[in-house]
């Protein structure tokens, strides 16, 4: 058992505090290769109800490739996935109307207005009482004044938002957050954080986060997990990383452990 | 001028680099020219044959063929620019995260498809009886029905095959995508019978559900005969072409999520 692996374990174990409730996301040893290149090796963690989990590592470290396979949009090479109990590639409907995403690399049809892209999605989703939701999630991210503007005239923080209220449409018990605030300004960024927080207690909701803004996951995030080059380095609370790394903050602890060879 | 020269290679270079990576963008090169020659040569060669009685009938089987032609089209494209919107709007993913089930948008881009046909087919009658006073819904009677049917079937089933390669090739074969209906177009005899083509061809062409349809349109505007062996034919066709089609996407699909080209779509 090599050293990095070593402290996966050591630091798994702020996920006990959370054993009474269920398991939303249970990835064992999940590997993906293409060709000879290797995306994610052995990678396995558990996401609680509840629970906000930091998905963090550079550019290329393997983030997006779990998100696919968590979707159910990609399939593994070997290991298995559960999500809500299931297999994502096999079962993708029987869970697909529990969780959502919202993506930097996923957009809404620009030439729909607002409203019309949310009520899509509420349609999609069999959500009950589609235009009080609308009106709600409008209001909850700032942008009830833009419900009769086509996504395409949105500027690129409004079309986040806009994503963010596509994203909570369904009150999925499973959010997956992929960079949510990176195009937000500091304000609004803020405020983003604060709805998912409070949007998250509220409804006792799992969310996977991912951010290349470490003092948000430091913020935001119950646990975080740090994978580089497809493998699983350091899991913990952001407490637990910092003191791993001996480090002060979690932008250090992450720059010290893409810099350690 | 050198920098001019620089500049000029680097934007040809520029687009040559597209070609190297995607070959649904090379094979588009040859592809409309060729069929395209194909048509109309083959429309020729009938016209040579024909005695100069038959020319004004021909004016009624090119009307009528043409409208025929664009039902087909209008119910491929119906099903392969839905598909195409989601993956330029970057829309896929949402839409592939959600409980809507593959075979449910299928059936959505088929209605939208059928729209499309029903729509452009009453503004082309309507404009054949008042330019050219050719009332195809009187020249062709309860025929139209079966065959127009036939035509929607083949054109949905055929977007299930252009479905399937956009989402394993995604821009990269758009190009081709657009002209897989004008691939048939040549073997289906649409603008002259299926005797005119080689030999060799004909059994090619008989194995697609739309020639049955024209051959069947012209039995009923030439000898007024109701072509019942023609619709059966175009059916069972279109069953084959329907099963064929649904095991290729899905063959397709489960290999784009293998390989994770499914979430790059629009990349290449």
């Amino acid at each position: 058992m090599d050293e990095r692996t070593l402290l996966c374990e050591n630091y798994g174990m702020s996920s006990q505090t959370t054993n009474h409730l269920r398991t939303l996301i249970d990835a064992r040893e999940i590997c993906k290769n293409y060709g000879q290149t290797t995306a994610l090796y052995n990678l396995s963690f558990r996401l609680k109800q509840g629970e906000i989990l930091g998905l963090l590592g550079p550019n290329g470290a393997g983030k997006t490739t779990a998100i696919d396979i968590i979707l159910g949009l990609l399939t593994p090479t070997s290991g298995e996935v559960r999500v809500l109990g299931k297999v994502p590639s096999r079962h993708r409907h029987s869970i697909a109307s529990r969780i959502n995403f919202c993506s930097g690399d996923s957009d809404l049809p620009a030439n729909l207005k607002v409203c019309e892209n949310l009520r899509i999605f509420a349609r999609l989703y069999g959500v009950k009482h589609v235009e009080k939701k609308i009106s709600a999630l409008l209001k909850t991210f700032e942008i009830d004044h833009l419900g009769n503007r086509v996504a395409g005239a949105l500027s690129s923080g409004e079309k986040t938002r806009l994503n963010l209220a596509k994203s909570l449409i369904n009150d999925p018990v499973l959010l997956i957050l992929d960079e949510p605030t990176s195009s937000l300004d500091p304000d609004m960024a803020d405020k983003v954080r604060k709805i998912i927080k409070d949007v998250q207690v509220e409804k006792e909701m799992g969310i996977l986060y991912t951010s290349h803004n470490m003092a948000e996951v430091e913020h935001l995030c119950d646990r975080a997990m740090f994978i580089h080059k497809g493998k699983k380095i350091v899991e913990g609370t952001p407490e637990e990383i910092r003191r791993h790394c001996s480090t002060s903050s979690l932008e250090e602890a992450f720059i010290k452990m893409v810099r350690t060879p | 001028m050198t920098d001019s020269l620089r500049r000029i290679s680097t934007m040809f270079l520029r687009y040559l680099y597209l070609h190297k990576r995607s070959l649904p963008r090379t094979l588009e090169l040859v592809f409309w020219p060729v069929t395209e020659l194909l048509v109309w040569g083959f429309l020729t060669i009938y016209v040579q044959t024909m005695v100069e009685d038959s020319v004004s009938q021909l004016v009624v089987f090119l009307i009528n063929a043409m409208i025929f032609w664009d039902i087909l089209y209008r119910s491929q494209q119906g099903v392969t620019i839905s598909i195409m919107e989601e993956i330029w709007h970057q829309n896929l993913m949402n839409l592939l995260v959600s409980p809507l089930r593959l075979w449910e948008w299928l059936m959505a881009t088929f209605l939208y498809g059928m729209l499309k046909s029903l729509v452009i087919t009453l503004i082309l009658t309507v404009i054949a009886i008042l330019l050219y006073h050719f009332n195809m819904v009187t020249s062709l009677g309860f025929a139209l029905i079966p065959l127009a049917a036939n035509l929607l079937l083949f054109g949905w089933a055929l977007g299930v095959f252009t479905s399937a390669i956009l989402l394993r090739w995604g821009y990269a074969a758009e190009a081709l995508i657009w002209g897989i209906p004008f691939l048939v177009q040549p073997l289906s005899a649409i603008y002259y019978p299926l005797s005119v083509l080689p030999n060799w061809i004909q059994p090619i062409s008989r194995c697609l559900p739309s020639t049955y349809v024209f051959e069947g349109m012209r039995a009923v505007l030439n000898k007024g005969i109701v072509p019942y062996a023609h619709y059966f034919a175009a059916f069972a066709l279109n069953a084959v072409f329907f099963l064929v089609g649904a095991v290729f996407f899905n063959w397709l699909f489960k290999s784009a999520l293998s390989s994770g080209r499914l979430v790059r779509l629009g990349m290449d």
